[in-house]
């Protein structure tokens, strides 16, 4: 126990004497939270629209009207060539394009019935199917309204339609930000955690100092154990900034206890550092450990569910993030954040990540050799 | 084996692959004696002291360290010996007392025995001025000396010392060399490599390593008679100079 007391007291004193620890401890979840949130906006906002007219008909212009007032669109050009509105997609200044055909209000009367044509613009797969799909929303709300004018004063000739109305619950008012900035601050803990681990022993070794440590009779245990408790503390550190500056940033206050937070990131936390040391042991220098650790990390992030919903991943993917411990996190964040689940609600969670916890650390120890 | 032996090496090898880097290599040091571990760059020097010292599994063969077995008492053998790597093996971020306290404490030192060694320590060194300054501003000379100190904070039964004073001013040279004669007078046994040859005559007995294998092996008059030559660095050269193995 005293080693690992002296252990611990040379760690932190190291730590806490290198300034490029400490101001990544505050700048990365500062910047971090600050902007990223921003990026991770899925809602699509000012979608350039060209509009081709060919009908410039009292109905083509409510309908161009109906397309201005909504302030999802902006409306670029109002033309009556369908070739110079794709050219405008061609150049980027258009996204969406919706050609009016000649004739339109004339088939509509007559016919009751009249095609809008959308050209979009799927470069950006987002903006193009969100775009898109508002746009759908858009003319099929006009022709609900040129519905109900037309209608025959009965009504008998109205189709029956169902009206769908959505609740969202927990985050009623669909706010990207309050799904968002949880997951990011598990982002966070996990790089922090991570690379620093990853970098600790291996730093050892290239400085030689390693050496020295194994031809002393500590064990491997308690080595281990002195690099893990330190970034430990300091992961709990990182979730505390994390958690703060989502609270003063953005009003985000848990609905469920904190302290549910804390007891599965303690446990979270020594899964990745165990995954860190892991890391350290096999690399022979610092570059090896960081491209390994990316490597890692790239994965564990875009397969955590924090930018895509895991839900929609092909099922193979599905049986990866099992295995991340990424995803339980950001899970439990969400889920605690947004609906206050409780220490019981996430106890599989909590079992899963100790027991990676387990095995990692294990492999550390076992891997890390005094002899070699 | 007798007690007066701090290690006895029994035809202990070190192969790497298809290269043999320590070629069955015999030899005993006596308790309290000061032996030089002398050979050409790539010789197998440092290959043979990691074994020694329980950093380096030997291929074959067998070794008995301050009494006990190389193969099946790894961690006792580790509590009766000091090591001091070609490398600078202090942490450069910490403080000489910190260091001190570091490596003392990992032995088992008591605060008070760290309290104790660290104000000696920093006398002798002439260091008291310095306590607090980090490791990595100190000239060379004085990390070594500070390593040294460090590497025998546990009062070891034995010390490696893997070229200790590589780099460092005659001065400074001289002054390690003091240290290492009060280490030895104070009954440790002290086993050196070193490529300076005038050090090589301050040891009791000295051996030349040649691609692997000890090709020399007594005082270091003995040596130089046997040889034929006037200084030590004459029957390092006549020996060395059948090395086949490149510098590595």
């Amino acid at each position: 126990m005293r080693a690992l007391r002296i252990l611990l007291e040379k760690e932190f004193r190291q730590i806490f004497r290198n300034p490029a620890i400490l101001r990544l401890m505050f700048m990365m979840p500062t910047v971090q939270l600050l902007f990223l949130p921003l990026a991770a906006d899925y809602e699509v906002k000012h979608v350039n629209v060209c509009v081709v007219d060919y009908d410039r008909s009292p109905y083509s212009h409510r309908l161009v009207n109906k397309i201005k007032a909504t302030d999802y669109f902006q409306l670029v050009d109002y033309t009556d060539s369908y070739d110079k509105a794709l050219r405008q997609l061609a150049r980027d200044e258009a996204d969406v394009v919706v050609q009016i055909s000649d004739g339109f209000e004339r088939s509509l009367v007559r016919e009751n019935e009249a095609t809008v044509f959308l050209a979009v613009n799927a470069v950006n797969g987002v903006k193009a199917n969100l775009g898109g799909a508002y746009m759908r929303a858009v003319i099929s709300d006009f022709n609900n309204e040129v519905r109900v004018e037309w209608a025959p004063p009965q009504g008998m000739n109205l189709q029956p339609v169902i009206g769908v109305e959505a609740i969202n619950w927990y985050n009623p008012l669909m706010n990207y930000k309050i799904f968002m900035v949880p997951g990011i601050v598990v982002i966070l803990v996990t790089m922090v955690g991570g690379f620093l681990s990853a970098l600790n022993i291996v730093k050892e070794k290239e400085v030689g100092t390693i050496e020295q440590i194994n031809v002393t009779p500590i064990h491997k245990y308690q080595f281990i154990l002195g690099k893990l408790i330190p970034f430990w503390v300091l992961g709990l550190i990182i979730l505390t900034i994390g958690l703060f500056i989502s609270w003063v940033a953005y009003g985000i206050v848990p609905v469920g206890s904190l302290l549910t937070i804390y007891v599965f990131a303690a446990a979270y936390l020594l899964a990745v550092l165990g995954m860190g040391l892991g890391v350290s042991t096999l690399a022979n220098n610092q570059q090896q450990a960081m491209l390994i650790s990316f490597f890692l990390m790239m994965i564990f992030i875009l397969l955590g569910g924090l930018y895509t919903s895991i839900d929609s991943m092909p099922r193979w993917a599905q049986v990866v993030t099992w295995f991340n411990p990424v995803t339980y996190f950001i899970e439990v964040m969400r889920m605690v954040v947004l609906k206050g689940s409780t220490l019981y609600d996430i106890r599989m969670h909590i079992g899963i990540v100790l027991l990676m916890a387990v095995v990692l650390n294990g492999f550390a120890v076992l891997n890390y050799r005094k002899r070699s | 084996m007798s007690n007066d032996l701090a290690i006895s090496a029994r035809q202990l090898t070190k192969r790497f692959g298809d290269f043999t880097a320590v070629d069955a290599i015999t030899f005993d040091v006596k308790r309290g004696e000061i032996f030089g571990f002398l050979g050409a760059n790539g010789a197998g020097k440092t290959t043979a002291m990691r074994m020694l010292c329980g950093l380096s599994f030997p291929t074959s063969g067998t070794a008995t360290i301050a009494g006990f077995d190389l193969a099946g008492e790894p961690e006792k053998i580790k509590r009766s010996i000091g090591y001091m790597s070609q490398k600078f093996s202090l942490y450069d971020d910490l403080s000489i007392v910190e260091n001190i306290r570091f490596y003392g404490g990992i032995y088992g030192l008591t605060d008070q025995e760290i309290k104790d060694k660290t104000s000696q320590l920093l006398e002798v060194l002439h260091l008291q001025d310095q306590a607090k300054t980090l490791t990595k501003a100190l000239p060379l000379g004085w990390k070594q000396k500070v390593a040294f100190s460090v590497a025998m904070v546990h009062q070891p039964k034995i010390v490696f010392l893997d070229e200790p004073t590589g780099g460092v001013d005659p001065v400074t040279r001289r002054e390690f060399w003091t240290m290492i004669y009060e280490a030895a007078h104070a009954g440790t046994t002290v086993f050196v490599t070193t490529h300076y040859m005038d050090e090589a005559e301050y040891c009791d007995r000295v051996s030349i390593m040649v691609d692997g294998r000890i090709e020399a092996l007594d005082t270091p008059l003995r040596l130089k008679q046997q040889f034929n030559s006037a200084s030590m660095e004459g029957v390092f050269i006549q020996l060395a100079r059948k090395a086949t193995r490149s510098d590595g």
